[in-house]
């Protein structure tokens, strides 16, 4: 789907509507991230990953299925960078591709119990699969 | 007052406590929640991507017959508020998603924007006034010590939600004050329970719940409400950590204006409990 990764870059930023440049790399993102222990590249680091033009890696991190989408990086980020947008961006570009979904309905049937509400099912297929 | 009314998926399946007590409330203070026709599933999650159009139609539709009624659009479940009033800040604000969305919607004239979106406390707070719920309060909920559970929907971010300060909020302790019960105030309130993640990554969402728990019950905390039907579910099912028990906060509501039936009134129980409890006597509610 993306042949070079300029490609790859253009669309991160073009999904996202994300301007890299603004970020300073305090941290705060990572430091406010319930899911920081879990992800193999952290919030603060999608920026410099795509500032540097690997975004196969990101396109790679198990990341990308720990965001939570809670949107504590985006609060509290002191210059409006919202890191949580390369994120969900990222994952788009992974999922939009075939067979790049994360979630399929055949797993579903195992995965209910009595009490799982509808919400979760809906968002679940909206964050992993096209 | 009628308000239009956005139920949600949930709210018709697995969350119809929230949305019974919701409505049975709403009359007791004086207002109508009424159900917009035809409604759609708003999605569950706000669409991020900027070159998304079709995963927000269906919010701007609820939005637009709200507008065509010339009434406030009140919803209860926070992720619906928040995909609702996210795109509603989208029609107005961002020009491409209101050509895009318009030119595909084609209603009888654009929508830009322009329905008041509420949260259902958001009616109680600046509607009704906690003052005015206090002295329609016929249970106080007295000697109770409720932790209120933000989540992080209905407050994130901040600079669209415009619900209440996104670090330290204080609308559902205010609420929980006017019912009679004591708020307890705990650090992890407005911290994530997990959310969707606890379909695939039942592990992860339980180290956010057991933090929740932990920290709701150190502080005195001997139950929780919530707005949303996702952290409910959350909060009961995943993690390891000791338990409060968890409602929602239309049920504590009701309770307090004295809507229940005596033997379901109270006690803090899961409602499943109280529902066997009270068989036969909600059927009218």
């Amino acid at each position: 789907m993306f042949s070079t990764e300029e490609a790859k870059a253009a669309m991160i930023h073009e999904i996202s509507g994300v301007n890299t440049r603004k970020c300073m790399k305090c941290g705060k993102c990572s430091a406010s991230c319930p899911a920081y222990e879990e992800m193999d590249i952290r919030p603060h680091q999608f920026v410099s990953y795509v500032e540097s033009g690997n975004v196969s890696a990101l396109m790679e991190s198990k990341s990308l299925w720990k965001c939570l989408s809670c949107f504590a990086c985006v609060e509290r980020c002191p210059r409006d960078v919202k890191p949580a947008k390369l994120i969900e961006a990222a994952r788009l570009m992974v999922i939009r591709q075939r067979g790049g979904n994360y979630l399929s309905p055949d797993e579903v049937p195992e995965l209910l119990d009595e009490e799982l509400p509808q919400q979760l099912l809906a968002a679940s297929f909206r964050k992993y699969s096209k | 007052m009628v308000y239009s009314y956005y139920p949600g998926c949930t709210l018709k399946n697995k969350a119809q406590d929230l949305d019974r007590y919701a409505r049975m409330s709403a009359e007791a203070l004086g207002f109508t929640l009424q159900e917009i026709e035809e409604w759609q599933c708003c999605g569950a999650v706000y669409p991020l991507a900027s070159d998304e159009i079709a995963t927000k139609l269906s919010a701007v539709r609820a939005l637009n017959d709200a507008k065509e009624k010339g009434q406030d659009l009140v919803t209860l479940c926070s992720a619906c508020h928040h995909v609702i009033k996210r795109v509603n800040d989208d029609m107005r604000h961002v020009e491409d998603i209101r050509t895009r969305a318009n030119n595909y919607l084609k209603f009888d004239e654009p929508y830009l924007g322009e329905t008041k979106v509420l949260h259902f406390l958001e009616v109680l707070r600046d509607r009704v006034g906690f003052d005015t719920l206090r002295e329609k309060v016929a249970r106080p909920l007295a000697g109770r010590k409720i932790g209120a559970y933000y989540g992080c929907m209905l407050l994130r971010p901040s600079s669209v939600m415009a619900f209440d300060d996104p670090e330290n909020p204080s609308i559902m302790e205010d609420f929980i004050r006017a019912l009679g019960a004591e708020p307890v105030i705990y650090p992890f309130r407005n911290e994530c329970c997990g959310g969707y993640i606890s379909l695939k990554d039942k592990p992860l969402a339980g180290k956010m719940v057991d933090k929740v728990m932990e920290s709701a019950i150190d502080h005195g905390a001997e139950e929780l409400i919530t707005a949303c039907p996702l952290c409910l579910y959350n909060l009961r099912h995943s993690g390891a950590a000791k338990k409060a028990p968890v409602t929602y906060l239309t049920e504590i509501l009701a309770e307090a204006l004295g809507l229940l039936p005596e033997s379901a009134a109270g006690e803090g129980k899961p409602e499943q409990e109280k529902d066997n409890k009270a068989e036969g006597g909600e059927a009218d509610v």
